[in-house]
């Protein structure tokens, strides 16, 4: 479990809500456009280590039958997973 | 149990924030709240964090979160534990997340009487060595050299002319129950030391260094290196505060270049020979002092 994307409300001033006004977790932008390069995981390579998970800032990463999968509404293409997998496994390759 | 990247919750309580790529202080937050769960009450005052978690109406936590006045991140955190344990509610965590400057400079008052209350709360700093949400200005916990807006470099001065201020053991000189200093860049290490906060009863004070790549002048690749390297070159240590004792938990036979820490970074580009020089000798200093006097 993790917030994930929903809906986009479109409010006028008058609608806007005094208190809280969504469940925590409630996302409606993604973060994808914020790249220019993208991480890309090699699963023949990647052992299944976790460290880029651990290291991930913005969590994006998670292990999924042993290997890296990388959720790329969310990535920002810091490149941080790449420079910590010790069997070079995740590479940086350019945005289309 | 100890915690690692195998046994870590798997579930992501910090998530789709707008944090810059390579943000320290966003992997301190989300690593802490991985290990505190979903029943942790997160209190961030002003600062990056709550600037890039809650755009309305993207709420990037997963947990219950709340932004506080800049001085009172300690204060909300008495409320909130307060408030549970009057509501019945056992099974939580109050834990805040404020900045150098919220700590050191504007919250240290706040800090201060909690930790005098004994409250039962976890205060987490996350270190970036200067005010970066608002543009770069120099804290208390700004290290000596560098180049701030508030401290430029010029052909007199080099940047900040203070030390960093010795946050971990001010805090410790409260007598506090737990406190310990953490780097982002080892974070089986930082993890550890949350979960082990978790289970002490008391106010627990946790110093995390989290390199801002937008303030440090580095590739927001490097964010991890830095972390680490600042550990290594010995112009950082890792340690805690238990029981009225100092602890170092790592002591590096022999440290790395802290020039080569240095240089990487453009807030500290424009340093002499000679300065760099005070450095390594105020390094040397402490390090003396730490051998003499801490437990390892």
């Amino acid at each position: 479990m993790k917030p994930y994307l929903r809906e986009k409300k479109v409010f006028t001033f008058e609608d806007v809500p005094e208190d809280t006004s969504f469940e925590a977790g409630y996302l409606v932008s993604v973060n994808a456009g914020w790249r220019s390069i993208r991480p890309v995981v090699d699963t023949e390579k990647c052992v299944g280590c976790s460290q880029c998970y651990l290291y991930c800032p913005d969590g994006v990463i998670s292990m999924k039958d042993g290997k890296a999968t990388i959720d790329y509404d969310f990535c920002k293409g810091c490149g941080i997973c790449a420079k910590i997998c010790k069997p070079h496994a995740i590479g940086m390759e350019a945005e289309r | 149990m100890s915690v690692n990247a195998k046994t870590l919750d798997t579930n992501e309580y910090f998530y789709g924030h707008k944090a810059c790529a390579g943000c320290g202080g966003s992997l301190a937050v989300r690593g802490a709240l991985k290990v505190l769960g979903k029943n942790a009450v997160a209190v961030l005052p002003a600062g990056c964090m709550s600037a890039v978690g809650f755009n309305f109406p993207q709420l990037c936590f997963a947990n219950n979160a709340i932004i506080s006045t800049f001085a009172g991140t300690a204060s909300m955190l008495t409320g909130i534990e307060a408030g549970m344990r009057r509501r019945g509610i056992k099974d939580f965590t109050a834990v805040g997340f404020a900045g150098d400057g919220g700590t050191a400079d504007i919250g240290i008052q706040a800090l201060s009487g909690a930790i005098d209350r004994n409250d039962n709360i976890i205060y987490i700093c996350y270190d970036n060595e200067a005010y970066m949400n608002t543009g770069i200005q120099k804290s208390g916990l700004t290290p000596f050299g560098a180049k701030t807006t508030t401290t430029p470099a010029g052909q007199n001065i080099h940047g900040n002319i203070r030390p960093k201020k010795n946050m971990f053991e001010i805090v410790a000189a409260h007598d506090i129950p737990y406190a310990a200093t953490a780097t982002v860049g080892y974070m089986p290490d930082f993890l550890n030391k949350v979960e082990k906060a978790s289970k002490i009863q008391g106010t627990k004070y946790i110093h995390v260094i989290a390199p801002c790549p937008t303030g440090w002048g580095i590739p927001v690749s490097d964010t991890i290196d830095s972390a680490r390297e600042i550990v290594d070159c010995g112009l950082w240590y890792l340690a805690e505060y238990e029981n009225g004792e100092f602890t170092l938990n790592k002591d590096p036979k022999t440290f790395t270049s802290v020039e080569e820490y240095l240089r990487k970074q453009a807030r500290f580009k424009h340093l002499t020979d000679e300065d760099i020089q005070l450095i390594i000798d105020s390094r040397d200093a402490k390090w003396e002092k730490i051998r003499k006097n801490w437990k390892k």
